[in-house]
Parts: C-alpha cells; sequence; structure tokens
C-alpha cells in the first residue's frame, strides 16, 4: 500500500489509488451516517473572538488587492452570468458569526465574520434550481485557487459570503472583498475572494484535493 | 504541508521548561514526513477502520469465551503489579503467585482496550466536532480530545516498547507458541519413588 500506484489525476489527484477510495468511501458512509443541516457550530461570544485573525495562506489573492470593478460571478444553469457588485451583497440580511475556525494544519482560532448567508443569497437571486444539483464550486478571480463543496454543506445555515472580518471590511490578507465561510469544512474550504460561484452535479475542482487531501474535508 | 508536524504545540513542559518536544525537526526527517500531511491522513483514515472493527472483534472474544476473567484485573492487581515489576527487575527473588497472566499483566492489557476506545472516542469527536458534536462535548472539547488523541498514541509507543522488551525476555520457545498455540519444555522425568543404596544396604543388614 505504501509503493501503491498514484491515482489517475482528475478532479483529486497526488493520492495512491487505494488509499483515495478509501477517503471517498469513508465520506459517504459519514455524509449518510451522521450529516444533518440542524447540527450547528458551536459559536462563541463576540468577545472571545481573535483580534488578529490568523494569515496563512494567499493562494489566489496573493495578498494584494482585488481587480478593479470586482462583480461576483455567478454561473446559472440557463448559461446566463449574473454580475453581482459588493454593495448589492451587502444589501442582502446581514448574519454575524463567531466560531472556531479549524485549519487542517492543527490549529483553530475564533474568530469573528459577518456577511450573507449563501442560503439567504440563494433565495434573492432565486438559485433554486442550481441548488438542486450537487456541488458548488468557487474559484477565486485569478483561477488559482478553487474548491468545490457539496451541496447540503454549502447550504448549511452557517455558510456565509462574508464581507468583514470583526466589523471591519476584508483586506487583502483575509479575501477582500468577499471570502467564503464555511464553518462546517475544513480551514482550506473556506475560499478567500470569491471570483466566479458554479453549480454541477460532478464534483468541481478542488485546489487541496489535487495535492492528495479528502475531497469531503467535512467537520 | 505538514500537521502536528505544521503546528507543533504539543510539548511536555514543567515550570516553564520544556522536557520533550513533539517533535523536534530531526525526528520529523527521520522519518521521511515532511511535506506528506495528506499521504499521512489518508493512511489514518483508512486503517482507522481496521483498528476500530479489531478491537470490536476482540473485546467480543473476549467476553464470549470467557477469556475476560483471565484479563481484568482484580482488587488485588494493582499492589500485585508492584511486586511483579519489583522481581522483573531483579529486585524481589519470588514472583507472585499467577494464573494465566500476572497483575501487571492484567493491567497492562486491559489498560490497552481502555485506551484503544479513548482512540476511537476522541477520534470521532476530532474528526466531526459538528456532526458528533455530543462526543466532541463528552470528550471535553475539540482541543482536549486533540490532546487525549495524541497522548494516547504516545501511551502505545510506551506499550509496544515495553511489550517487546518483554517478549524478549520471555524467549524465543514462548514466542512461538503464541502462533502455534502451545509450547514444548523438554524436562528430565523424575522416578515416583526414590531410594537411595544406603537405605536399601541398611534393610538388609
Amino acid at each position: 500500500m505504501y509503493n501503491s500506484p498514484a491515482e489517475t489525476a482528475g478532479i483529486t489527484a497526488g493520492a495512491r489509488q487505494p488509499l483515495r477510495r478509501a477517503l471517498n468511501k469513508t465520506e459517504l458512509f459519514f455524509r449518510r451516517l451522521a450529516f444533518n443541516e440542524n447540527h450547528l457550530v458551536k459559536t462563541y461570544p463576540r468577545s472571545m473572538a481573535a483580534r488578529v485573525i490568523r494569515h496563512n495562506s494567499d493562494i489566489g489573492s496573493e495578498g494584494k488587492l482585488p481587480p478593479e470593478n470586482w462583480k461576483l460571478q455567478v454561473k446559472k444553469l440557463s448559461g446566463e452570468v449574473l454580475q453581482i457588485t459588493l454593495d448589492e451583497i451587502m444589501a442582502l440580511p446581514k448574519t454575524e458569526i463567531t466560531y472556531d475556525f479549524k485549519c487542517v494544519e492543527g490549529w483553530d482560532q475564533i474568530s469573528h465574520w459577518a456577511g450573507v448567508k449563501f442560503a439567504d443569497f440563494i433565495e434573492h437571486y432565486k438559485l433554486h434550481d442550481e441548488v438542486k444539483l450537487d456541488y458548488a464550486g468557487f474559484e477565486t478571480p485569478d483561477k488559482q485557487y478553487y474548491v468545490g463543496i457539496d451541496m447540503p454543506s454549502a447550504i448549511h445555515p452557517q455558510t456565509l459570503l462574508a464581507y468583514q472580518m470583526n466589523d471591519v471590511l476584508l483586506n487583502g490578507n483575509h479575501g477582500q472583498p468577499l471570502r467564503l465561510i464555511i464553518p462546517v469544512k475544513y480551514g482550506i474550504k473556506n475560499l478567500k475572494r470569491i471570483g466566479t460561484i458554479t453549480f454541477s452535479n460532478t464534483r468541481p475542482r478542488d485546489y487541496w484535493a489535487e495535492q492528495g487531501y479528502d475531497y469531503y474535508s467535512g467537520l | 504541508m505538514l500537521i502536528y508536524w505544521a503546528n507543533d504545540v504539543y510539548t511536555v513542559t514543567i515550570f516553564g521548561h520544556t522536557f520533550v518536544r513533539f517533535f523536534p525537526e530531526w525526528f520529523y526527517n527521520a522519518l521521511n514526513i515532511p511535506s506528506r500531511l495528506a499521504e499521512g491522513m489518508a493512511f489514518h483514515f483508512l486503517f482507522m477502520w481496521f483498528f476500530t472493527l479489531n478491537g470490536i472483534f476482540y473485546v467480543l472474544y473476549t467476553i464470549i469465551s470467557g477469556e475476560w476473567r483471565q484479563l481484568l484485573p482484580n482488587r488485588h492487581s494493582f499492589k500485585e503489579a508492584w511486586l511483579v515489576l519489583l522481581h522483573d527487575l531483579h529486585i524481589r527473588k519470588m514472583a507472585p503467585p499467577q494464573d494465566k497472566y500476572n497483575a501487571a499483566q492484567r493491567i497492562a492489557y486491559t489498560a490497552i482496550i481502555v485506551m484503544g476506545i479513548g482512540s476511537v472516542i476522541t477520534g470521532l469527536a476530532i474528526y466531526k466536532p459538528v456532526q458528533f458534536y455530543w462526543l466532541c462535548w463528552l470528550c471535553g472539547g475539540y482541543h482536549l480530545a486533540r490532546i487525549f488523541h495524541f497522548a494516547l498514541t504516545i501511551g502505545y509507543v510506551l506499550f509496544f516498547v515495553i511489550h517487546i522488551v518483554q517478549v524478549i525476555l520471555a524467549g524465543w520457545n514462548n514466542f512461538r507458541s503464541v502462533v502455534s498455540g502451545f509450547e514444548v519444555i523438554n524436562e528430565q522425568p523424575k522416578p515416583v519413588i526414590e531410594t537411595t543404596n544406603e537405605d536399601e544396604q541398611a534393610k538388609e543388614g
């Protein structure tokens, strides 16, 4: 097993074949057994949120400013691509959350975020047909970082399209102007600087899954 | 990317002095694990199944077969285990009486099962802290569950070291008997009645 062949590189890559099969089967087992959208991550009083949010990785944003005239692109099933400005997003119902952000590296940090619930976003832009599919894909504008998320996790009540941390608009280090905050997943799925959102029945490409990590990465 | 390797915060620190770091750089390099977090996790999430199923079958076996009576410590075991240790260290000449296993073995073989159960429970708690939120709570929260899970692993290593030493000390025949189920010991047969020449001479004369 230690020397088993590498899996054929596809949406997932970088793992050994039998190990990747095991990861996928384990995902199915735990999703069927345990996943319930009513299970919420533990939230904390606002006062426990870290003052300085840990800055870990810049893949997909390089800490720099977003492109001029950034707009959130949402690809609908019809082929139409919505172009949404930050102001329009900030006009939607605002939800805050203070939770323990967990990184797959092993560190965690209680942090405060605010934005629009992805579920509310879906409601407003009438993406009901889109969320009937199995996966939502998120990519940065420069397409350097991308994640795929199973739909039940994406529409989980605590998943946010976040534009504030600690009540301050996101800066270049933290995904300005809009990032994904999805508490039911490890940090790797919390993509910084959302450029495009897509929907599909097949797994969208995922940066760390291509490096051998578990695609699901769910908590 | 690394894991305890990326975020190695676990140490044994007493009064501000760090005695053990988990782990120093040379340790990771010797095991050739830098940048192999994904692979490590993938192995872990496969073998956890075998670990758990094996544990369940083993415990069921000990219950069904009655072997548990040989394995569980009794109320004398903790004092006896100390005597066993002294005997093993050649400080005490006499070994305390035992059935199949001595008191130290009873404690060790039961403890390892308790540890195994602990690893499974804390493992599930840190694997799915949201879905198994109640389990995570039972373990004292995510942080504490992680520490327990890690400490238990260190415990296994210690168990393993002592176990291997004891196996070597018990000798090849004993080791082979674990696989074959029996051990052959060669002994000189002793006569049932022993007489000496002096006695016979006394009777005659």
